[in-house]
């Protein structure tokens, strides 16, 4: 078994806890895990991606080889475009609907979506708006999360047990919080497979 | 026991903790910082009461560090490659003293320049001090590096280099942690003189320095980084240095058909080159970085065309390397990606962040030169240099640390006046304090404006060395009190700081123009904290 997931966003959406999660559900079940990560100047409110890989075997590269991601999970829609040279023909996408516009050119939302829906396995997610509703604004990435895990080769409670761990010097609230998050975003991608 | 997934960069600091180090020594730098966050993280770092705090710069880091293992202690020192030009003096000199206790110089490259003016590559430095080189493949390595490093540097009474690279430095994996070892006592060198280099004794050191290659050489044949594994198909050999040899594998998951001399260090172990090359009827070197090993193989004026890598265009000369890459290099099938970027694309450049200090200064500054012609800004490294692109578009170079200073003094000595300086707080105590002097010895009318947001904003906010000491090093270093200026970068201060800039941009002397206001990131966090 061989996962490869490329998380992208802009830098402070918080791509590198969700990458964070995964791979701390993985490596308790077990797995091998590589994960490489954008910091510096990237940071500023650019572009920032994070090549994560998961295994039961020993994995080399700490970059995913382009054209062979199973996954494109982006917390952003223009973002998501950006990176879709890596993803596997039979990759599934995996991205938040609502932009972060930080820059004077970016292009007609719709156009983006337009753009995103034409792949044959994306799937777009409101997650601000379900965090928004939630009263969690900031656990947006954590619906992601939970639409992604669905396609994951993980069980839904190991990816709450990482959230709780990793939450868990915040409060029981905070984890409560998140977990509830993940499990509407889970909703998401598990009706829509059942259906 | 806890698993344990480590940035490469954790990974190292952790192994160095466990391999008994005593005190590192570092400035931040892309992509070395998180060594030296780790250690000062480390609950057990700080029961040891080892030493952990951040350097001016990287020369007084090195120096330092080579002070601790005079003492007899384990040392490590960490730095971006370009630090290592500022550490130059002490690096190179510090092969001829040679070690006490353990001295380890850990450099991270950044090849492709994600975060750095340039992508120089930190082996060219070992081969030039004469020293051995590590360069760890993964974060297995990186974390079994440091015992043995620190060894070595003690057998061989040498400073040792350790190289890594942007990716290993900023990736995580599952590791395996040892055995931890204690500290060694204080101990004094056994001869007093080492250290002192006199002409005499320098000459003796370096004879003696020369006379360790050959051991040197054969440590790196038998170091647990390098390994000659052989393959049926000898129609091509493939020497892969550091991080390149998992992009090879990548490319065959249940084993390389072809011989492989895996590299992790040096100097280029030759025997077991020469056992490849005249297996194999071509050789492809792969090596993150600049093609050293490969100019080493080629020989000019004899290359024989056997000899493959970035010097033939079988890989790109400049830039990282990457799974595809390296298969492209093979001559193996490379499938198209199934999808391409679509043509509405477009790039979004880091920028500063919503409320940042530095635009308000940009803005004033900006408008204050409105009177004068364009092209008088020059700037730093850090995240003002983020001024260079729109809406500001407000500075005109950015080349090495410091260098804001003293080029605008040079281009006032040219006529460019008045030239203005703009520089953050953490830069000029690293190195625009002596620039500064040279500026008020001549009186030149440079106006030095530093940006001074009390922290180490790039690299995430570390402290910032001259902090609360600013106005007291410019008025100690000759700058007139009433040309020492400080203004609240804010909105609504926007005109009041134009006109004191303004004021100053008349003044025929040196001026230094001290725009400060908390960096909002560390701001933030602080009010989180409390």
């Amino acid at each position: 078994m061989k996962y490869d997931i490329i998380l992208a966003g802009v830098g402070g959406q918080g791509v590198l806890s969700i990458a964070a999660i995964i791979g701390m559900a993985a490596v308790d079940a077990g797995l091998r895990m590589k994960q490489s990560e954008v910091h510096g100047m990237s940071q500023r409110g650019g572009e920032v991606q994070s090549h994560l890989r998961i295994a039961d075997r020993r994995i080399f590269s700490d970059l995913i080889p382009a054209g062979s991601a199973d996954m494109l999970l982006s917390m952003e829609p223009l973002e998501a475009l950006r990176y879709l040279p890596h993803l596997s023909p039979d990759g599934v996408i995996v991205a938040e609907q609502n932009p972060l516009v930080n820059i004077p050119n970016y292009p007609a939302l719709e156009d983006v979506l337009v753009a995103l829906r034409a792949y044959p396995q994306a799937t777009l997610v409101d997650g601000q708006g379900i965090a928004r509703a939630l009263r969690a604004t900031r656990s947006s990435n954590m619906v992601l999360l939970g639409a992604a895990s669905a396609f994951l080769p993980l069980p839904a409670a190991d990816f709450e047990a990482a959230i709780s761990k990793i939450f868990g010097r915040k409060g029981g609230a905070v984890v409560a919080q998140n977990v509830e998050a993940f499990r509407q975003g889970r909703g998401l991608t598990t009706t829509a497979q059942a259906g | 026991m806890e698993k344990f997934v480590p940035l490469g960069n954790e990974a190292l600091a952790q192994g160095a903790l466990d391999a008994g180090m005593s005190g590192i020594y570092a400035y931040p730098g892309t992509p070395s910082t998180e060594i030296m966050e780790y250690v000062q993280r480390s609950k057990e770092a700080a029961a040891r009461g080892i030493h952990r705090q951040w350097s001016a710069n990287e020369k007084t880091a090195l120096e330092a560090a080579l002070g601790m293992s005079y003492a007899g202690k384990r040392a490590m020192v960490c730095m971006k490659h370009v630090g290592l030009n500022v550490a130059a003096d002490p690096f190179m000199n510090a092969a001829i003293t040679g070690a006490n206790g353990g001295l380890i110089v850990t450099v991270a490259d950044d090849p492709s320049m994600h975060s750095s003016q340039n992508e120089q590559d930190s082996r060219y430095y070992g081969r030039y001090a004469m020293v051995p080189i590590l360069e760890p493949a993964d974060q297995q390595e990186a974390y079994d590096l440091p015992k043995y490093a620190f060894e070595l540097s003690e057998k061989h009474a040498i400073p040792v280099l350790v190289r890594l690279t942007t990716r290993l430095s900023h990736s995580r994996a599952d590791i395996v942690r040892g055995e931890a070892l204690p500290e060694n006592a204080l101990a004094i060198p056994a001869n007093l003189r080492q250290f002192v280099l006199l002409p005499a004794v320098s000459r003796r050191n370096y004879a003696h320095l020369l006379e360790k290659q050959r051991d040197f050489e054969r440590e790196a044949e038998q170091s647990f980084l390098t390994r000659y594994e052989d393959g049926p198909d000898k129609s091509l050999g493939i020497v892969a240095c550091g991080i390149a040899y998992n992009y090879l594998m990548e490319n065959y998951p249940d084993g390389c058909p072809h011989p492989v001399l895996k590299i992790g260090q040096y100097p280029v172990p030759t025997r077991l080159v020469a056992q490849l090359v005249e297996a194999c009827e071509s050789i492809l070197v792969l090596e993150e970085g600049a093609p050293l090993v490969e100019e080493m193989l080629r020989g000019y004026p004899f290359d024989s065309g056997k000899v493959r890598g970035r010097l033939d265009g079988t890989l790109p000369r400049a830039g990282e390397l990457n799974p595809n890459l390296v298969a492209k290099g093979l001559g193996r099938d490379v499938p198209e990606p199934g999808y391409t970027t679509p043509d509405i694309l477009v790039g979004r450049p880091p920028q500063l962040c919503d409320g940042c200090p530095h635009g308000d200064t940009y803005r004033a500054l900006n408008e204050a030169l409105e009177a004068y012609s364009k092209g008088r800004v020059f700037s730093d490294i850090g995240c003002y240099t983020l001024g260079a692109l729109p809406p500001y578009n407000a500075i005109n170079s950015c080349v090495d640390m410091g260098a804001s200073i003293t080029m605008a003094k040079g281009a006032t000595d040219a006529g460019l006046a008045p030239a203005v300086a703009v520089i953050g707080d953490s830069t000029f105590s690293h190195s625009g304090m002596t620039g500064l002097l040279d500026v008020v010895n001549a009186n030149a009318p440079v106006k030095v404006v530093i940006v001074d947001n009390q922290t180490t904003a790039m690299t995430g906010g570390q402290d910032s060395p001259a902090t609360g000491q600013i106005e007291q090093i410019a008025m100690g270093l000759g700058v007139p009190e009433e040309h020492v200026r400080v203004i609240t970068p804010l909105p609504r201060q926007h005109e009041a700081n134009v006109a004191v800039i303004r004021e100053e941009l008349g003044y025929e002397g040196v001026s230094v123009i001290i725009a400060r206001r908390e960096c909002i990131e560390t701001a933030k966090r602080r009010r989180k904290s409390s």
